[in-house]
C-alpha cells in the first residue's frame, strides 16, 4: 500500500559540481555535462558566533541544505518541525575524540563531547532558526536517506503540517574512511506538506517495493548515487528535475526498496 | 492519536536480566550502581553495569556483529519470552509488516575505542578484523535485531542523545497510523564506552558517588547500560489489563548544546503535547517517572517544569538512582518501568536521594508506594535540546 499524497514544497541540494537547485537540474538532466567538483561549505551567517567559530562539515552542510529548501519553500524554519539523517553525523569530530582516547592523555574537549552526538547538527538547527518543534536525528546505514524521508512523511502527516527533511552525510577521515569511504559530502532538503497549497511543486505517494532501484544514466552520478547515503535519492531528485509525473525505485535497506510515485 | 497496545515488553540494565528482577528491584529500592574501574578508565567510576556481556556469545550467523552493544541486544531480547511474541508477530503480519526502530546514543563506538588504540604503528590502519558497520555506526543495532527476527520491513535507529529510545515510540506509531506496517519492536540499546565516561567527565557532569537525583546535595550523573524492548500493535479491542500507549510529546529547546532551558520550557512542551495527544489533563497523570539525571540545572530545569504543569502533589521520581543513565537506552528503559508500575501497580521510591532539594517544589517518591495506577508519564531529555514525553495507560485499572 502506499502513503497518503505528500506535496513537495520546497527541495535543495548540496554536492558534487551541483552547488545549488538550480545548478543541479540541468547536470540531472544531462542538458549539461556533469562534472564531479569539490564541495564549498560555509558556516552560516544564522549561527552565533560561538558556534559559528566551532561549525564542522556536518553542520556547515545540514544547514546549507536546510536553509535552502526552508527558503525555496517560502516557510518559516522555526515553524517547521524536522528530522535529520544522516549516516555517520560528525565524522571529524568522532575522530578526533577517538584520537585522544587511544592517547596517553586522554583530555576530552568538552566542546567535541557535546558535539559528538548524532544529533549535534539537529541541536545547532534549533539554536539558529529559534525552532521548538518535534526534532529527530536518524541513521540507517545505507538506507538513511529512504528512513529520513520515510519519517517525513509519516511526522508531516501525524503533524498535519510541513516537516523539513534534512539528509546529509559527510565523510570520516582515515583511518575510519577505509571503512566507510564516502567520496564527497552531499545533502537533501526537503519541505513536505500533507496539504496541497500555493507554493506545492509536486505530489508524491511512497511504497515499499522490492523492484531494483533506478539507476542514473550518468557514470559519475550512479557512482555518486551508490556511494554516498544520502545520494540514494538521486533518481527521484532526476524525476522531480524533470517535472514530469513518473515513477522510480530508489534504495532503501537491502530487502526492502521504496517506490516513489510523482503524479498529477 | 491513535493508541498502541505493548503486547510484549523485556528489560535490561544493572539490576538484572529480565522484567522479575526490575520489578523486584522496584518494590526493595535496590539500586544497581557500583564503584570500579572500568575497561581502561584512569579513575574509579559508579557505574550501571550490566552483569555477564563478556560472556555474552552472539549467534553464529550474526557473530560478525560482535560489540558490546549488540551482545546486550541479544541477551536483552532473549529475556521474558520476547523472541516467542516477536514470531508470533510475524506468523500474524508478515516479516516485511514488523518494523524496528530503535535508539543508541553511542552504539557500539566501544569497539572503534579499542581498534584505535591497535592501529598500525607504519601505516596508521585499524585492524582487519574491525567492523565499522556492524559496531559503531549508529544503525548496526537496529540491523542486528532486524537479522536476529528475519525481518524485511522498515528500520531505523533514531539516535538523539539522551531521548532517543523515547522517540522511536513516536516514530513507529507514526510509521502504524500511516499503514506501513502493523506492528513494531521498539526501544533502546545503549552500553559503557570511554567516549561517555571521560565525555560526561570533561562536562564536570559525572558524579563521584552513586547519583542522587533531586537531592539537595546532587551532583551529577552515574553512567549506566541498558536494554529495552516491546512490541507494539494497533489497540483495536483492548482488553483488561492491556498497557497502552496513548501520548507522545516532542520538542525542542532550541537553547543549547549540553544545558537544558533553566526555566525547562522544552521539557514543558513536550509533557503538555503527550498530555494533549492522549486526551488527559495534568490531574489525570498517577505517576511521572522523570528524566532525573541527578545534574544540578536538569533536575531544576524539570523540576520547574513539572510545577508549572502540574503543581507539586502528583507523584514522580526518577529511576536511575537504580539503574544509572543509561543514556540512549534511558527514555525505552524508563518507558518499560511504566508499564511495569501499570502492570503492577507499583510507583518507586527514589533510589540514592536522602535529602530532597527544597527548591524542587515536587511530591518526590523516596519510598515505594504499592497501588493501582491508571496514567503515567515518562519524561526523556536530551544534549542538542530533544525533548521527548510518553503517556501510558492500563485499560480497565
Amino acid at each position: 500500500m502506499s502513503t497518503a499524497t505528500i506535496y513537495l514544497e520546497g527541495l535543495s541540494l548540496l554536492g558534487p559540481g551541483m552547488s545549488d537547485w538550480a545548478e543541479a537540474v540541468p547536470r540531472l538532466l544531462g542538458q549539461q555535462p556533469f562534472q564531479v567538483d569539490e564541495v564549498r561549505l560555509a558556516a552560516p551567517s544564522i549561527l552565533p558566533a560561538t558556534e559559528r567559530r566551532r561549525a564542522g562539515a556536518a553542520v556547515k552542510l545540514s544547514m546549507a541544505v536546510g536553509l535552502a529548501a526552508v527558503e525555496d519553500a517560502d516557510a518559516d524554519a522555526a515553524q517547521l518541525p524536522n528530522v535529520f539523517s544522516s549516516t555517520g553525523g560528525d565524522c571529524e569530530n568522532c575522530h578526533s575524540l577517538l584520537e585522544v582516547l587511544a592517547s596517553s592523555e586522554r583530555m576530552v574537549s568538552p566542546t567535541r563531547f557535546h558535539n559528538s552526538v548524532h544529533n549535534a547538527p539537529a541541536g545547532y538547527w534549533g539554536i539558529a532558526t529559534k525552532c521548538t518543534e518535534a526534532s529527530t536525528s536518524l541513521c540507517a546505514y545505507d538506507a538513511t536517506f529512504g528512513a529520513g524521508l520515510l519519517e517525513t512523511v509519516t511526522q508531516a502527516h501525524s503533524a498535519g503540517k510541513p516537516c523539513l527533511l534534512i539528509a546529509f552525510d559527510t565523510a570520516y577521515p582515515e583511518p575510519l574512511y577505509a571503512q566507510r569511504p564516502i567520496p564527497y559530502p552531499l545533502g537533501v532538503g526537503m519541505v513536505l506538506s500533507p496539504e496541497h497549497s500555493a507554493v506545492s511543486k509536486a505530489a508524491l505517494r511512497l511504497s515499499f517495493s522490492d523492484e531494483p532501484a533506478s539507476r542514473m544514466d550518468d557514470a559519475q552520478l550512479e557512482a555518486l548515487r551508490q556511494g554516498i547515503p544520502s545520494a540514494r535519492s538521486l533518481p527521484l531528485l532526476h524525476l522531480l528535475a524533470s517535472g514530469q509525473p513518473g515513477r522510480v525505485v530508489i534504495d532503501y535497506l537491502d530487502d526492502c526498496r521504496l517506490a516513489i510515485e510523482v503524479v498529477e | 492519536m491513535q493508541a498502541l497496545r505493548l503486547s510484549a515488553y523485556t528489560l535490561t540494565s544493572a539490576l538484572g536480566a529480565g522484567l522479575a528482577s526490575h520489578l523486584d528491584a522496584l518494590r526493595r529500592q535496590r539500586g544497581g550502581i557500583v564503584r570500579k574501574r572500568w575497561e581502561t578508565v584512569e579513575f574509579d567510576v559508579c557505574v550501571g553495569e550490566v552483569a555477564g556481556l563478556d560472556e555474552v556469545v552472539l549467534r553464529q550467523d550474526l557473530a560478525y556483529y560482535d560489540c558490546r552493544n549488540n551482545r546486550l541486544a541479544q541477551l536483552g531480547v532473549e529475556q521474558d519470552g520476547f523472541i516467542a511474541s516477536v514470531e508470533q508477530a510475524v506468523a500474524r503480519y508478515g516479516a516485511s509488516r514488523v518494523g524496528v526502530f530503535l535508539g543508541s546514543s553511542t552504539s557500539g563506538i566501544l569497539s572503534s575505542e579499542v581498534a584505535y588504540r591497535q592501529r598500525d604503528p607504519e601505516t596508521g590502519a585499524l585492524p582487519p578484523e574491525h567492523r565499522y558497520r556492524e559496531t559503531h555506526n549508529a544503525y548496526s543495532v537496529a540491523d542486528f535485531v532486524r537479522r536476529f527476527f528475519g525481518l524485511s520491513g522498515p528500520a531505523a535507529v533514531v539516535s538523539t542523545a539522551c531521548s532517543s529510545s523515547a522517540k522511536v515510540f513516536g516514530t513507529a506509531q507514526r510509521m502504524i497510523a500511516a499503514g506501513l506496517i502493523d506492528a513494531a519492536i521498539v526501544g533502546g540499546v545503549d552500553t559503557l564506552c570511554l567516549t561517555t565516561i571521560y565525555g560526561f567527565s570533561s562536562l564536570q557532569l559525572v558524579s563521584s558517588n552513586p547519583c542522587r537525583p533531586f537531592d539537595g546535595e546532587r551532583d551529577g550523573i552515574s553512567v549506566g547500560e541498558g536494554a529495552a524492548f516491546a512490541l507494539l500493535e494497533r489497540a483495536e479491542q483492548p482488553q483488561d489489563g492491556d498497557i497502552l500507549l496513548i501520548g507522545v510529546g516532542e520538542s525542542s529547546d532550541a537553547y543549547h548544546m549540553s544545558s537544558p532551558h533553566p526555566e525547562g520550557l522544552g521539557a514543558k512542551a513536550a509533557m503538555a503535547q503527550a498530555l494533549q495527544q492522549a486526551g488527559l489533563t495534568p490531574a489525570d497523570i498517577d505517576y511521572i517517572n522523570l528524566h532525573g539525571t541527578a545534574t544540578p540545572s536538569n533536575d531544576a530545569a524539570e523540576g520547574a517544569a513539572v510545577l508549572a504543569l502540574f503543581g507539586s502533589a502528583t507523584p514522580c521520581s526518577s529511576t536511575k538512582g537504580h539503574t544509572g543513565h543509561t543514556l540512549g537506552a534511558a527514555g525505552g528503559i524508563e518507558a518499560l518501568i511504566c508499564a511495569l508500575a501499570l502492570d503492577n501497580g507499583v510507583m518507586p521510591g527514589g533510589v540514592g536521594t536522602q535529602q530532597l532539594d527544597a527548591r524542587l517544589q515536587c511530591n518526590y517518591l523516596l519510598t515505594t508506594v504499592e497501588r493501582p495506577l491508571r496514567h503515567v508519564l515518562s519524561n526523556s531529555f536530551g544534549f542538542g535540546g530533544s525533548n521527548c514525553s510518553l503517556v501510558f495507560s492500563r485499560v480497565g485499572a
